[in-house]
């Protein structure tokens, strides 16, 4: 696999949302805006590129029977650090994604990806794994984000072009799984192949 | 009565999986039979409860103390990790039988966002249950976690009988596995919705 | 994956793993202190400062009781003497606690409310945020000549559409927040 492929499958062939139906929570909670969503995902991606490299520089002198607990110790460094510094710099959006920053330890992908590939690849490797699975779940997630954002409120990215209030039950809970639902129709007729 | 509100709210108003989108990995992965979904909600619902007992007394009597609430998220997934391997062991030695119906799920539950995020919210946010919004105490906590948890059961359930009518009918092909899935879930969603504003 | 398990490397290795992680976020905890610390300081004033009139000093947090439970509130003080307070009050609403901060001069009237926290439901109660006519209402609010109630309670508060439960927490918490000042002595109108 060369490097670019590396940075690009995530978008389509091993879309961590649409195709291997990974970190669904996060997917489904947040997703309530455009900017909700992106910021989420690369909230993710940081923590995905960091974690992948951390992973595969330890890899090699970790004990086998320990290396889960290892690789959640690394895992949970990197989010407190991302909750610290968004807690820092970015109160807002740190307040809109709540509880869904810590909660990116137990996000499958992250741990998924360390199991599946950044113990056993390198260093560069590993990090551009990360972000290209990273790419792809911040893809995936702005889509559904603008998605909901447009039926639910009428605007994207907080740019309003329809007046009133939209279909509000899109930005509420129901709205998160019939939309991610129906977009996966979508995904699996017109671009997954077969 | 404020027990009583606890429990709705915890079940039905706020359900974990409908309305908080918490374990949603595997509402969607082990639901398809009825009795796998069972045994899954069975064994959430011990971990949930123990690993909020857990987390409780950990944050008030040792982060709290001494400032240390921003090591939270790395502390309680330690604990929740190592309880899930405890219990697993215990299990194995005290109960073969129940271990049989539940071991096969422990080792899932670690990456179970509902427990990390239950005990998360337990310790950060104000509830109000019919009082002026105040912490959690002990009591309230573990009675809280549980309530989540059947709630947790009580949705896996539901749409596990749901898609098991499912898996007979004949849907697109495009729709077929998990998007007719989500689909339902969106509906059930909306039929928990009506809850909404009783506690 | 080529090391061999044994009791040894498997202490040292997660004790190293956790001691280093541990040591990290410290260091990073002790670097971001100082901004947190400060941008809560900033997001506060902001809070405060957007229901209260400009100009003057303004103090420290002080306590009080507001409904019944433990608060905090503001005073700010022009020319020496208080000239109106901020008081943060929290009721519970349609979906959860609804935490006001509520701006009142010293002669009792209201000078603006603004919303700190809420759990209402997206584009109904949670207009309580946005509703630019609900929100305008509580500017220069004087509870001496209206009633602090919504009009379905023959009051003369105007609810938000379809909300009522919300208008009516919001109502709630602008009057203890009121009550509150009124019991410390802090108003003169009375």
């Amino acid at each position: 696999m060369t490097k670019l492929q590396l940075i690009t499958k995530g978008f389509v062939k091993d879309n961590p949302t649409f195709v291997l139906l990974l970190g669904m929570c996060p997917t489904l909670a947040t997703t309530t805006s455009a900017i909700n969503g992106l910021s989420m995902g690369l909230a993710t991606l940081f923590v995905l590129v960091l974690a992948n490299m951390a992973i595969s520089a330890v890899a090699p002198v970790v004990p086998d029977k320990v290396h889960i607990p290892v690789y959640i110790v690394i895992i949970a460094t990197f989010v407190t650090l991302l909750q610290l510094l968004m807690q820092a710099f970015v109160p807002d959006i740190y307040a809109t994604l709540g509880l869904f920053i810590p909660l990116i330890v137990v996000n499958c992908i992250v741990l998924g990806r360390a199991e599946a590939f950044a113990n056993k690849n390198t260093v560069l490797d590993s990090a551009l794994d990360g972000l290209g699975v990273g790419l792809g779940f911040t893809c995936s997630l702005t889509v559904l984000g603008i998605v909901r954002e447009i039926l639910g409120s009428g605007s994207v990215f907080g740019w309003k072009f329809i007046s009133g209030d939209g279909m509000l039950a899109f930005v509420m809970a129901p709205g998160a799984f019939l939309a991610l639902g129906y977009l996966m129709v979508l995904f699996n007729k017109f671009v997954a192949k077969k | 009565m404020e027990i009583l509100l606890i429990i709705v709210s915890a079940i039905f108003v706020n359900n974990i999986v409908l309305a908080q989108f918490l374990g949603i990995c595997p509402f969607l992965g082990v639901s398809n039979k009825l009795s796998t979904a069972t045994g899954m909600s069975a064994a959430v619902c011990f971990v949930i409860t123990l690993a909020t007992l857990v987390t409780y007394l950990l944050n008030k009597y040792l982060l709290l103390p001494f400032q240390l609430e921003f090591l939270q998220t790395i502390s309680f997934i330690l604990v929740i990790a190592a309880l899930v391997q405890m219990v697993e062991i215990v299990l194995k030695k005290m109960s073969p039988s129940l271990y049989q119906a539940l071991g096969i799920y422990l080792p899932l539950i670690t990456t179970n966002c509902a427990v990390l995020g239950v005990a998360m919210n337990v310790v950060q946010k104000e509830y109000t249950f019919g009082l002026p919004s105040h912490m959690l105490g002990l009591g309230e906590a573990v009675l809280y976690a549980f309530a989540t948890s059947l709630g947790y059961g009580l949705a896996m359930v539901i749409f596990a009988g749901l898609r098991e009518q499912l898996a007979l009918s004949s849907v697109p092909k495009a729709f077929k596995g998990i998007p007719i899935a989500l689909i339902t879930v969106g509906i059930l969603a909306m039929a928990f919705m009506g809850f909404s504003g009783i506690a | 994956m080529a090391v061999q398990s044994n009791l040894k490397n498997m202490f040292v290795c997660l004790f190293g793993t956790c001691l280093v992680c541990s040591a990290l976020l410290a260091g990073v905890y002790a670097m971001t202190k100082a901004p947190i610390d400060a941008t809560n300081a900033r997001l506060l004033k902001e809070a405060v400062g957007a229901v209260l009139p400009e100009g003057g000093e303004l103090s420290d947090a002080q306590t009080l009781e507001v409904g019944g439970q433990p608060s905090e509130y503001y005073v700010l003080n022009q020319d020496g003497t208080p000239a109106a307070y901020a008081v943060k009050s929290t009721v519970v609403g349609f979906g959860g606690p609804l935490t006001l901060m509520v701006g009142v001069t010293a002669d009792g009237t209201v000078y603006n409310t603004s919303v700190l926290s809420h759990s209402e439901t997206p584009g109904l109660g949670a207009k309580c945020t946005t509703d630019e006519k609900f929100m305008a209402q509580w500017k220069g609010f004087n509870p001496a000549e209206k009633i602090l109630k919504v009009k379905k309670d023959n009051g003369d508060v105007d609810a938000i559409t379809a909300s009522t439960i919300t208008s009516r927490a919001y109502t709630l918490a602008v009057e203890n927040a009121v009550n509150a000042l009124k019991s410390i002595g802090g108003l003169n109108n009375d």
